[in-house]
């Protein structure tokens, strides 16, 4: 029932902001900082109460929702949902404060669907049951189509109905392929499928059928890691959303294609898995390429980009990069890589969207060339910058650095070549940040700029505890990796 | 199962009579007090209505086969006749606030879909070659007078002529093919066709192979022209365009279901035994029909700005989804056609219901007019947004878990191109459904004043919104468990 609260507490909170009146924006906003605020303090004490010595499935919770088809509402976390979890969590009510000042047409209606979309998130990384997961993954659909539709740039329209068709094409695909995960089965929970899967001689455990299913699902999270080639909704829709929906995206939406990838394509379609990333035969590193892909083609359109978002949209596609790089490893340090990258571009994504907005909302314009010498005018901003800069292009001590290095690490023993070839992405991440550092922040101050106001109280809130969060991991960063090693052990028992 | 003789047919016959007195009592009623503005025969009709659903629960299921095996009262029958019921009710609703409609021919007009609705009950529970012809005619003739109603409009008189056109071939099509059965089993019993077709099959009737090939695809054509599917489907965007909205509500759910109801009934009873027919394969016939339906209907709504007309479209798609269900002839697929239908009547009508109120409102039947309507009239556009996020089939909203059933039937027979071509088929309607959404509450409108509505209309949005938006989610066992009972003994 705790995880449950978790899920609905911020649909009761859009029930009730719809409630308020008309005119009381201010009391909305708080209200659903408070709704937003309770999910956090939920996972504070998921956070401690969860244990980290078991791979098992914690906090469970099953009950029958539709009987004639056995669809269950079953819920409960391992160590990679609580960790992601725990990021969503965090990052509700920071994007609530992100949107204080800058959303001024529909407060209400913008807040009500920002608390739908973290339930829709929650609940996506609670479910245990194939149908429910679904449900949760396409309900994040409307809201965000809605958010980046109406509250967006100037192309908003366009940004937003690519996301929605690009998302919902990877997400029939995975219709089709779990309902025929259900025939098969006869089930629709999670862990029962996952153990038949690798019953011989179940029909679930047929190398074909495995390599079938396991591409329906994997065009599903592709979409949405994003994965090249489908990765092109996603510039266009972190350019148009506001901030605070960059920031979910960048640092939610992205996760949920790699969680699921992780849960079904790894856990479930072991045998579809092996084909695409043994190493061998025509396929066997298919999956590693496109990680490599992803990193290399992510980081050069990155060195490319003359608009600050976008710059740091096409480094989230390079990043992820590492996560696919990781996960085709399928060893303990490649994996506990992945999940500890998918963490950590969470938290660093958010800060860099952040600051982008910080300078959007004063200068009305994001072209990295337009600015310079920032760092005489704003030097709280550039300090904070600068932490979150060196910590996507993985400067050893700050958080960034565990969560690539231990991918590669991983993905080292297997695919050596590509992984050489990876690192030129981190070489092209440090060159296009230290670049845009230059070119924002130093040499001599634009004039024009020359009364921007600095960083304020409220976005270093919201910017500080994930500042802190990329030091503390930089330093300790197995204060994360306990969280999910078990659960990494026990995905990759199986493998032996 | 009982057959009955006509006498003793009469009292399980009272609801289609009931109806039968109600459309003569109509059209006596308002010639006798005609007054202007009077809404007495719509309020005549709905009574008449109440008292057929009545009658039609009282009478019950009794499985009975009535007036010597021409019609059959089941389970399956009354699941339709309900359905056609409450769609016809609130047909009769949206027509009373319609102002399209000439106020002086009301009474003519409801005592029509009366005896449209007599013929559809009919279509539902026919189990006679000849009387299936004659259902199909009664409705028919009634919806072209219907649908031609708009006198003042020539784009109705269109409508109205197009429809006859198509529908005297599409029903010749059928009289001829089913001549031919008759010529070939010497019985119109859809139950002893079957037998007789089995018969001479296994006794080697290979001679007989394409005759039966050639009638079956003949009758199909009448069917088929009822439920708009490709390549019969011309007649409908011209028709419910022309049509008054109401009428253009009214074809594309009522008429549907009967049609659907006479699909189930004649090939799951009377051809069945027709898959010994080796060189046919007949769900993929049937496939590739559903596949076409729903392709062509998606891709020629991509295009349309008129409301109506791409609603028009949009059904044609949603008869191509409904189809896959009765694909493989099985259990499983007519049991998501029937849930797909309580689901497709609550989230069409609805669509069509707004697009009465903005016509009426607004005055505007394209895309244009529905700008900005989110400021304008929240409850509206939210409303819509609903029902068009339903007809694409995003969960949580209804839509999706009628779709899902559709395709799961698809899926456990194993015809995965049928289930990727409707699941993409879905993507692509997403992308005209959000058009309007888009219009409504992305785009601002040049008017900012806002649209006001009665609240008889509101109320009557919400009966189909809250349905449309919770039905999946907490009704799916009680939907389940009707149509698993409105299956009767069709499928044994």
């Amino acid at each position: 029932m705790f995880l449950s609260l978790m899920i609905f507490v911020p649909l009761v909170g859009m029930v009730v902001v719809l409630l308020l009146p008309r005119d009381q924006e201010e009391l909305a906003k708080k209200v659903t900082l408070g709704f937003t605020l309770i999910p956090l303090l939920l996972a504070v004490i998921l956070f401690i109460q969860y244990d980290r010595s078991v791979s098992d499935l914690q906090f469970e919770f099953d009950t029958i929702w539709i009987k004639a088809f056995d669809i269950h509402y079953h819920i409960g976390i391992n160590g990679i949902s609580v960790t992601l979890l725990l990021l969503t969590a965090l990052l509700g009510p920071i994007c609530v404060l992100a949107s204080w000042r800058n959303i001024e047409k529909g407060v209400k209606a913008y807040l009500a669907l920002f608390l739908l979309l973290e339930t829709g998130m929650i609940g996506f990384f609670c479910a245990q049951d194939l149908f429910l997961f679904y449900v949760f993954f396409e309900v994040t659909l409307l809201p965000m189509y809605f958010l980046i539709g109406i509250w967006g740039g100037p192309r908003r329209e366009y940004a937003a109905i690519k996301f929605f068709l690009y998302t919902l094409f990877g997400g029939v695909l995975m219709l089709i392929a779990i309902i025929a995960v259900y025939i098969k089965g006869g089930t629709f929970d999670i862990p029962k499928l996952i153990a038949l899967a690798s019953q011989e001689g179940h029909p679930l455990a047929d190398r074909t059928f495995q390599i079938w299913a396991f591409l329906g699902f994997f065009i599903g999270f592709a979409v949405k890691v994003p994965i090249f080639p489908f990765h092109t909704w996603l510039p266009d829709a972190h350019v148009e959303a506001p901030t605070a929906i960059s920031v979910i995206l960048a640092g939610i939406l992205l996760k949920m294609g790699t969680y699921g990838l992780v849960l079904i394509n790894f856990a479930m379609l072991p045998k579809g898995m092996d084909l695409f990333c043994n190493g061998e035969g025509r396929w066997g590193s298919a999956f590693a390429i496109l990680g490599f892909v992803n990193i290399v083609y992510g980081s050069l359109c990155a060195l490319a980009q003359k608009d600050f978002k976008k710059l740091v949209a096409y480094s989230s596609i390079a990043h992820m990069g590492f996560v696919i790089l990781g996960l085709a490893a399928r060893n303990e340090s490649g994996m506990n890589g992945a999940i500890l990258q998918m963490f950590n571009h969470g938290v660093i994504s958010a800060m860099l969207f952040l600051l982008v907005g910080v300078v959007y909302d004063r200068a009305h314009h994001r072209e990295i060339g337009g600015f310079g010498g920032l760092g005489s005018q704003m030097p709280i901003y550039t300090g904070i910058t600068i932490v979150a800069f060196f910590a996507s292009l993985g400067l050893p001590g700050l958080s960034g650095f565990w969560g690539e290095a231990l991918s590669l690490l991983g993905a080292y023993s297997i695919f050596p070549k590509l992984t050489i070839l990876s690192t030129i992405g981190i070489v092209v991440g440090a060159a296009y940040f230290l670049w845009t550092l230059q070119r924002v922040f130093l040499g001599q101050l634009n004039p024009k700029y020359a009364d921007m106001p600095e960083i304020n109280r409220r976005e270093i809130v919201t910017l500080v505890p994930l500042g802190i969060l990329t030091i503390v991991l930089g330093i300790w960063p197995s204060f994360a990796i306990d969280m999910f090693n078990e659960a990494v052990k026990g995905l990759i028992a199986p493998l032996g | 199962m009982d057959t009955l003789n006509n006498v003793q047919s009469i009292r399980y016959f009272i609801p289609e009579l009931i109806l039968v007195v109600f459309a003569a009592g109509v059209i006596i009623f308002d010639l006798i007090g005609r007054q202007e503005g009077s809404r007495r025969a719509a309020h005549l009709s709905l009574v008449g209505l109440a008292v057929t659903l009545i009658a039609v629960l009282l009478v019950g299921a009794a499985d009975r086969s009535l007036f010597l095996g021409m019609i059959q009262l089941d389970s399956f029958a009354v699941f339709f006749k309900v359905i056609i019921l409450i769609t016809t009710a609130v047909t009769i609703l949206f027509s009373m606030g319609s102002e399209e409609l000439d106020p002086r021919t009301r009474g003519e007009y409801y005592a029509l879909l009366l005896a449209v609705t007599l013929g559809m009950f009919l279509m539902a529970s026919s189990t006679h070659l000849l009387m299936i012809y004659l259902s199909i005619e009664t409705v028919s003739l009634a919806s072209y007078i219907l649908a031609g109603f708009l006198t003042h409009s020539p784009r109705s008189s269109e409508a109205a002529f197009k429809y006859i056109i198509y529908g005297a071939v599409a029903s010749g099509t059928m009289l001829f093919g089913i001549s031919l059965i008759f010529g070939l089993t010497g019985t119109g019993d859809v139950m002893q066709v079957s037998n007789v077709l089995a018969e001479l099959f296994s006794s080697g009737g290979g001679d007989y192979q394409l005759a039966v090939l050639v009638s079956i695809i003949f009758v199909l054509a009448g069917v088929g022209y009822k439920i708009a599917s490709v390549p019969f489907h011309m007649w409908s965007p011209d028709v419910y365009e022309g049509a008054p909205i109401p009428i253009t509500a009214f074809l594309s759910v009522a008429s549907k279901s009967a049609g659907f109801a006479l699909f189930i009934r004649l090939f799951y009873l009377g051809f069945r035994s027709a898959n010994v027919v080796e060189s046919v394969d007949w769900p993929l016939l049937l496939a590739v029909v559903a596949a076409l339906t729903m392709t062509v209907g998606n891709l020629a709504a991509l295009p349309q700005q008129n409301v109506k007309r791409l609603l028009a479209y949009s059904s044609i798609a949603h008869g191509g989804y409904l189809l896959m269900g009765g694909v493989l002839l099985t259990a499983e697929g007519v049991q998501a056609i029937l849930i797909y239908l309580i689901i497709y009547l609550f989230m069409n009508l609805g669509a069509f219901f707004v697009v009465i109120l903005i016509a009426e409102q607004v005055g505007s039947e394209t895309i244009d007019g529905y700008r900005g309507l989110i400021t304008r009239a929240p409850l509206v556009a939210v409303s819509m947004g609903i029902f068009l996020f339903s007809l694409t089939g995003i969960p949580p909203l209804s839509g999706f878990f009628g779709k899902w059933l559709l395709f799961k039937a698809v899926l456990t027979k194993e015809f995965y191109w049928l289930a990727i071509i409707g699941l993409l088929n879905s993507v692509v309607s997403l992308y005209y459904y959000v058009r309007i959404v888009k219009a409504m509450i992305l785009d601002t409108s040049d008017e900012p004043n806002p649209v006001s509505f009665s609240i008889g209309s509101r109320v009557l949005l919400l009966v189909f919104a809250v349905p449309t938006l919770l039905l999946g989610i907490v009704c799916w066992t009680p939907m389940y468990e009707l149509s698993k009972a409105s299956l009767g003994k069709i499928l044994g």
